[in-house]
């Protein structure tokens, strides 16, 4: 149950992505919606499920576009291990902490991933850092969105289950 | 009774095992300077070194054997091998020229056969999946007749080139991906460079300093690349950068709007250039 959901988390992610993202004012650039699913996976789920999810989503990424497969599959794996195993050590309940990880997740992938690029010779990233910071900032807005959503959702729905009994 | 291992309790065994597997599959898509795949060097490498390990002891012993047991008729030989090289490095000579000479004749016949560019209507069904890249697919592939680097257009301008054609849709690649790069001349001067994408809009390199570019200048593609026809708008150049005579860096805006496209045209008919016909101005048209 728990990798169905998972999955079609990252399913819906990357539908968003390729369809909605490209419309937002800068462009597709913007936000990396998978990205925010594996974090989020990997803070709920812990380090394993996030690893294979980040592995599972980078890799498909990679696939649609254009990158060499696999790089963008080892950048969200660390990721999500990295951060799965975060969540397990430290309290990462609060607003605060989950907002370093989704900042921290975000720009470490960037660099993980224009680094491989560089590393391999394989493309160039000139001043990267206005764009992974832009990407980083609407990643984390969005992860907290949707933290706040899938917490605040369900206390909201038993309250009004209540607040309807209570009228009977 | 002893239970099997649980192998979701070693998650830095998984870990390690997740890297390495992806570093793999990264390797068997990687050339190396060469132009072989990295894994296949490295594993070709590994083997290399024990093999020639064992020539180097078998080519001892035969280099001992034919050096000094086996020196019979060495002398006839080598004067019968260095006539023989003699003919034959006249021989090379005369091949060379008439390679150079059909070599020039077909750029000449590729010329004349130069035909109108023919299109195919796609529509763009989905956008980039990974931020990091600019692309778009379409609803259109090989069955349809794309080929890779085959160029996309739109009615403002040149759009990208196709990628990875699937059978019934195409991933294309955008003028502003990082890794995109166009032969174009600015129309008014006809001064020629290479737009390069930087991820949101492009830059002119290799602009020779002597050149006249200014900002409004509209870039239109050289059709030197051999990918894109000639003569499309590429972009307006937004602003000139000048360091001690040389230009620095020159930024173009896109013609075309990325983020409204809904219709492209690809170019099926790939663009056929001569050598020395990319002053001449726009020679091709768009037909449906």
């Amino acid at each position: 149950m728990k990798a169905v959901g998972v999955l079609a988390a990252l399913a819906l992610a990357l539908a968003l992505q390729t369809t909605l993202a490209r419309f937002l004012p800068g462009g597709a650039a913007a936000l990396d919606l998978v990205l925010v699913v594996v974090v989020f996976v990997a803070l709920k789920h812990g380090p394993v499920t996030g690893m294979l999810a980040g592995s599972a989503a980078g890799m498909i990424q990679d696939a649609l576009s254009i990158g060499v497969i696999g790089i963008g599959g080892l950048a969200k794996s660390i990721v999500g291990f990295a951060v799965g195993a975060i969540g397990q050590q430290f309290i990462v309940a609060a607003a605060l902490p989950r907002l370093v990880i989704f900042l921290g997740a975000s720009v470490g992938h960037a660099m993980m991933f224009i680094g491989l690029y560089v590393l391999l010779g394989l493309g160039s990233f000139p001043s990267p850092w206005s764009g992974i910071l832009s990407q980083a900032l609407g990643n984390t807005a969005v992860g907290m969105v949707a933290f706040s959503i899938v917490e605040v959702f369900p206390v909201l729905v038993d309250r009004r289950r209540l607040s309807r009994r209570t009228r009977r | 009774m002893k239970s099997a291992p649980d192998v979701w309790q070693w998650p830095w065994y998984l870990f390690a095992a997740l890297t390495v597997g992806h570093v793999l599959l990264i390797s068997a898509q990687l050339n190396t300077d060469r132009g072989v795949p990295v894994i296949e060097d490295v594993t070709f490498g590994t083997f290399a070194e024990a093999q020639r390990g064992i020539s180097a002891a078998v080519g001892g012993v035969r280099t001992w054997w034919g050096d000094y047991v086996a020196l019979q008729m060495v002398r006839d030989d080598n004067i019968r091998l260095r006539r023989e090289l003699s003919q034959l490095q006249v021989t090379l000579q005369q091949e060379r020229a008439m390679a150079r000479q059909s070599r020039t004749l077909s750029r000449l016949l590729e010329l004349r056969t130069q035909v109108p560019l023919a299109t195919v209507a796609a529509a763009v069904i989905a956008g980039g999946a990974s931020p990091e890249f600019r692309t778009l697919t379409i609803d259109k592939g090989t069955a349809d007749g794309l080929r890779p680097n085959m160029a996309v257009l739109a009615p403002a301008g040149v759009i990208g080139r196709v990628v990875s054609p699937g059978s019934r849709a195409a991933l294309v690649q955008l003028l502003i991906d990082r890794n995109a790069a166009v032969g174009v001349m600015v129309e008014r001067s006809r001064a020629q460079g290479v737009a390069e994408g930087t991820g949101t809009e492009m830059r002119l390199n290799y602009v020779s300093g002597g050149d006249d570019v200014v900002a409004g200048d509209v870039a239109v593609t050289s059709g030197i690349d051999g990918i894109y026809p000639k003569g499309f708008v590429v972009g307006q150049i937004e602003s000139v950068e000048r360091e001690a005579g040389a230009f620095g860096a020159i930024r173009i805006q896109p013609a075309v709007d990325f983020l409204s496209l809904e219709v492209v045209l690809v170019v099926t008919s790939p663009p056929r250039l001569a050598v020395g016909d990319v002053a001449s101005g726009p020679g091709t048209q768009a037909q449906e």
